[in-house]
């Protein structure tokens, strides 16, 4: 795949869809629990509901967590409470969709609480737009990914590089995306990552060297910018 | 009475599957709160309420596969 077919924007449905900016929050959290980020989440996606905030784009890092999506079965944690508890996890339910996936330092989450009034009401739309941004985002660092049909996320030599998992309320979106960077890919082996028997990679096993993840930040930003078409207005509300 | 049904999810998304009623049969819901979750590939999707009064029935429980267009239940 070339990297103008990655990076054109959508073409189906209205053509004004780009045409107009959308104003859009940046907020970088660092390192958080994944608690504390999905308060924010929900608090943002009430006041944009409210049209008291603009959309928000906000990345961040976790601690080690499992979370499994709203219809995820508990037996594809393969490793008991023992193990959770001797690695210092933590597990999370929430209203995602998808099954388990894992979360820790080196992964770069990405959390897009976008109003998808502004661009299509079409779910499909949107997670294959978010795809084209983790793919057009690891060509930019040298790691050629693409798109399986029917398993959703970026995929390498049949390795999983990075995960999607959204939830929609009024049109407005919530949780996104994980790639991993420089991710400890050994905490994956404790659970079936989306309830399927695959092997997680990332960036670092892919290159073979450590990788600066603001810089990976920053290329995955100018994507969405591109993508999305957003005005970033960095604080802003 | 307001039938509840499945809306248009995107293009060549034709089912979801319910996945968390948040009122039982014979609660009050107001129009426009989160009313029942559906679940479709890597989506959750929450259907807000078409109307204000009482969820009088539940067609499509949890775990069903609905069809876009399918109703799914009703508020009088």
């Amino acid at each position: 795949m070339t990297q103008s077919l990655l990076t054109q924007p959508y073409q189906r449905g209205s053509p004004k869809l780009h045409e107009k900016s959308i104003r859009c929050r940046l907020i970088d959290l660092g390192l958080i629990d994944y608690g504390a980020s999905f308060s924010l989440q929900k608090e943002l996606l009430a006041s944009i509901k409210n049209k008291t905030s603009l959309d928000a784009l906000i990345f961040c890092e976790h601690p080690h967590t499992f979370t499994l999506g709203r219809l995820s079965k508990k037996d594809n944690i393969l490793c008991g409470e023992e193990g959770i508890k001797k690695r210092g996890i933590s597990v999370n339910r929430v209203d995602r969709g998808g099954e388990v996936t894992y979360h820790g330092p080196g992964q770069l989450v990405v959390y897009p609480i976008f109003n998808l009034s502004h661009y299509k009401k079409d779910l499909k739309f949107y997670l294959d737009t978010l795809e084209n941004v983790i793919i057009a985002t690891l060509l930019k660092c040298n790691v050629h990914a693409e798109k399986r049909p029917s398993f959703r996320g970026a995929w390498i030599d049949g390795k999983k590089i990075a995960s999607i998992g959204i939830a929609v309320h009024h049109w407005i979106t919530c949780h996104g995306l994980a790639l991993n960077v420089n991710t400890d890919l050994s905490y994956f082996s404790m659970i079936r990552p989306c309830g399927l028997d695959i092997t997680m990679t990332s960036i670092e096993s892919v290159l073979g060297n450590t990788n600066d993840i603001s810089k990976v930040k920053q290329v995955m930003l100018d994507n969405f910018v591109k993508s999305f078409n957003l005005e970033i207005m960095e604080g802003g509300k | 009475m307001t039938e509840i049904k499945l809306p248009e999810l995107g293009e060549g998304i034709e089912k979801a599957t319910v996945s968390y009623w948040y009122f039982q049969v014979g609660q009050q819901v107001k129009e426009g709160e989160d009313l029942v979750e559906l679940a479709t590939d890597k989506a959750t999707f929450n259907l807000p309420s078409p109307a204000t009064g009482r969820l009088k029935e539940v067609l499509s429980q949890d775990g069903d596969e609905v069809k876009v267009g399918q109703v799914m239940g009703a508020i009088e």
